[in-house]
C-alpha cells in the first residue's frame, strides 16, 4: 500500500457571494505526498486550502478523507481537523500562551492527553523545529521565523495525518525564510503528507512530489516538478513561471 | 448646649467626623459592597450576554437552534438598549416600587439596589465584552479551530483570556462608576454613603462640612480602587522578558515553568 490515497477533492466549487472562486477543482493526495500549490495571488489557493480543513464551507463538491466525505452533515469537524493540521501565513500563535502552552493546548484540550504526556509531545516537536529553548517565551517576544517554527510544532503536536501550509514564509523577512523551509524540508523527508501553498519556486521544485498550478480558480497544471517546471503543458503556466523568474 | 458647637469649618469637620464618622464609614461600606458585588455580578451577566451574542451561526447550524438564537439575541439586545437608555435612578424606582405593585415581591431596598446595579452594569459590560471578543484577530479563532478546538474550547482557552485582558480597564471603569453612581440609590433609601451623609447633614444643617467629608471618602475609595486595578492590569500584562531553557525537562517548576526566578540581564 505504497500509494494509499488519503485525500481526494472532487468537483470542489466555492462561491463567495455571486463570485465563483473555485471552479470544479479535482485532485488527489496520496500518503506521503508533498504537494506544492503555486499560482498568482487571488487565484484561489488559500480558499482551496481552507476548504480542505473546512475553515471555509465549500459550495458544492466532495472532499474525501480516507474515503469518507467530510462535507457530510454528520462529520465531526473538530475531530477531522485534528487529522488535518494547518500552518498560516501570519503564524497565529495564541498570544495569551507561552511557546510551550501553545504546543500543549491541542494535545491537552482537544486530544485530552495528560499534561505530562502533552509536554513530552510538545517538547519533541519544539526540539524538531529548534525552539525547545524558548518554551517560556510569549509569541510577541519572538521573531517571525521563530514564531512560524513554533506554529509548525503546534500543528505537529496534534499529530495530524496531513499538514496544510498557506504561504508559510510569505510574511517573513528574507533572512528567516531559510530556517522555516529547512524545517519543512525535514518533515517532507520524514514522509509527512503536506500540501503547501508557496511562492518559493526552488523549494517547490526540489521538495515536492507534485506541483499544482492554479489560475482563476482552476487547476491548470498538475504534475511532477520536472513536468510543471521543465515542460509545462499550458501556455498559462509557462507565462506564470517566466514572470516569476523575471521578478526574482 | 449651643455654646459647645464648633465655629470654624475645620471645627465642624472634626465635629462631623466625631459625631458621624462611624455612620459615614458604615455608609461607605454599603457603597463598596454594592459597587463591588454589583460590578462582579454585572460582569458575569455581561460576559454571558456578550458570549451568547457572539455565537457564530453558519450554514451548517441546525434551523431550530437558529430560531432560538434569533429570539435570545432579540431579548438580549432589548435588555442592553433598555438599561443603557434609561437613568439608573429611574430604574431603581421602577424596580423597587414595581416589584411590589406588579409581582407582589416585598423586596428590601438593599436587594433592589443590588439588582439595579448588577443589571445596569451587565448591560454596559455586555457591549464591552462583545466588542472585546470581536476585536480579537480572526486568525486566533482559525488557529484554534485548525487544531480541532470546538467553539466553547476556542472561547475558553483563546478568545476570552485575551478579551478579558483587553476589557480589564473597562471593568475597572465600571467599578469606579458604580462606587459613585450607587449614590442614586438614596432615592429608594438604601443606606449607602450619600444617603447617610444627607441624613447627617440634615441634623445640624451643615451640608457643606458633611459633604466635604463625604467627598473625601468617595475620592479615597475610587482612588484606591483605580490603583488596585492598575496593579492587576500590570500583572496581567506578564513579564517583559523570558529566559532560554537549556534543558527543558530538568526545569524544576514542572509543566508551566513560568515562575522560574529571573536570570540577570543577558
Ligand atoms: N471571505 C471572502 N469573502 C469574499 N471574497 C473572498 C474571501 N476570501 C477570499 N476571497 C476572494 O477570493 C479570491 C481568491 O482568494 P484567495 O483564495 O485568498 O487567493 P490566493 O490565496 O490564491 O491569493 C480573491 O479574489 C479574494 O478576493
Ligand atoms: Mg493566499
Amino acid at each position: 500500500m505504497q500509494d494509499k490515497n488519503i485525500l481526494e477533492v472532487k468537483h470542489l466549487v466555492k462561491y463567495f457571494g455571486r463570485r465563483e472562486i473555485l471552479k470544479d477543482i479535482d485532485f488527489t493526495v496520496d500518503q506521503g505526498n508533498v504537494i506544492s500549490i503555486i499560482g498568482a495571488s487571488g487565484s484561489g489557493k488559500s480558499t482551496m486550502l481552507r476548504c480542505i480543513n473546512l475553515l471555509e464551507t465549500p459550495t458544492s463538491g466532495e472532499i474525501l478523507f480516507e474515503g469518507n466525505n467530510i462535507l457530510d452533515i454528520n462529520t465531526d469537524i473538530p475531530l477531522y481537523r485534528t487529522k488535518v493540521g494547518m500552518v498560516f501565513q501570519s503564524f497565529n500563535l495564541f498570544s495569551n500562551m507561552t511557546v510551550l502552552e501553545n504546543c500543549m493546548t491541542g494535545p491537552v484540550t482537544v486530544l485530552k492527553r495528560s499534561k505530562k504526556e502533552a509536554k513530552e509531545t510538545a517538547m519533541k516537536y519544539l526540539e524538531k523545529v529548534g525552539m525547545a529553548q524558548y518554551i517560556n517565551a510569549r509569541p510577541d517576544q519572538l521573531s517571525g521565523g521563530q514564531q512560524q517554527r513554533v506554529a509548525i510544532a503546534r500543528a505537529l503536536a496534534i499529530e495530524p495525518q496531513i499538514l496544510l501550509f498557506d504561504e508559510p514564509t510569505s510574511a517573513l523577512d528574507p533572512q528567516m525564510v531559510g530556517e522555516v523551509l529547512s524545517v519543512m524540508r525535514e518533515l517532507a523527508d520524514e514522509g509527512l503528507t503536506m500540501i503547501i501553498v508557496t511562492h518559493e519556486m526552488a523549494f517547490a521544485r526540489d521538495v515536492s512530489t507534485r506541483v499544482i498550478y492554479m489560475a482563476d480558480g482552476v487547476i491548470v497544471e498538475d504534475g511532477t516538478p520536472q513536468e510543471v517546471f521543465g515542460n509545462p503543458k499550458s501556455e498559462k503556466t509557462r507565462e506564470f513561471l517566466s514572470r516569476f523568474t523575471d521578478n526574482n | 448646649m449651643a455654646t459647645d458647637m464648633p465655629t470654624s469649618f475645620f471645627g465642624w469637620v472634626v465635629f462631623v467626623l466625631h459625631q458621624y464618622g462611624g455612620a459615614l464609614l458604615q455608609g461607605a461600606g454599603v457603597t463598596l459592597l454594592l459597587a463591588i458585588f454589583g460590578t462582579f455580578i454585572g460582569c458575569i451577566i455581561g460576559l454571558l450576554v456578550g458570549i451568547v451574542q457572539t455565537i457564530p451561526i453558519t450554514e451548517r447550524t441546525n434551523p431550530g437552534i437558529k430560531i432560538v438564537n434569533k429570539i435570545v439575541q432579540f431579548i438580549f439586545a432589548a435588555y442592553v438598549e433598555i438599561f443603557r437608555g434609561t437613568p439608573m435612578i429611574v430604574q431603581a424606582m421602577v424596580v423597587y416600587y414595581g416589584s411590589m405593585a406588579v409581582f407582589q415581591i416585598d423586596m428590601s431596598a438593599m436587594a433592589a439596589g443590588f439588582l439595579v446595579v448588577s443589571v445596569n452594569t451587565g448591560a454596559y459590560m455586555a457591549e464591552t465584552v462583545r466588542g472585546g471578543i470581536i476585536s480579537i484577530d480572526k486568525g486566533q479563532t482559525e488557529a484554534a479551530m485548525a487544531i480541532g478546538m470546538n467553539h466553547i474550547q476556542t472561547m475558553c482557552k483563546v478568545i476570552l483570556p485575551q478579551s478579558l485582558k483587553n476589557i480589564m480597564p473597562q471593568i475597572g471603569n465600571n467599578l469606579i462608576i458604580n462606587i459613585k453612581d450607587t449614590s442614586v440609590l438614596n432615592v429608594i433609601s438604601v443606606t449607602e454613603l450619600y444617603f447617610v451623609s444627607k441624613s447627617a447633614a440634615g441634623v445640624y444643617y451643615r451640608y457643606f462640612e458633611v459633604f466635604f467629608v463625604t467627598c473625601v471618602i468617595y475620592f479615597i475609595m475610587t482612588f484606591i480602587a483605580s490603583r488596585i486595578l492598575r496593579y492587576i492590569e500590570r500583572r496581567m500584562a506578564g513579564s517583559a522578558d523570558y529566559q532560554l531553557v537549556s534543558d527543558p525537562f530538568a526545569d524544576p517548576t514542572g509543566v508551566f515553568p513560568n515562575n522560574t526566578p529571573k536570570k540577570g540581564g543577558k
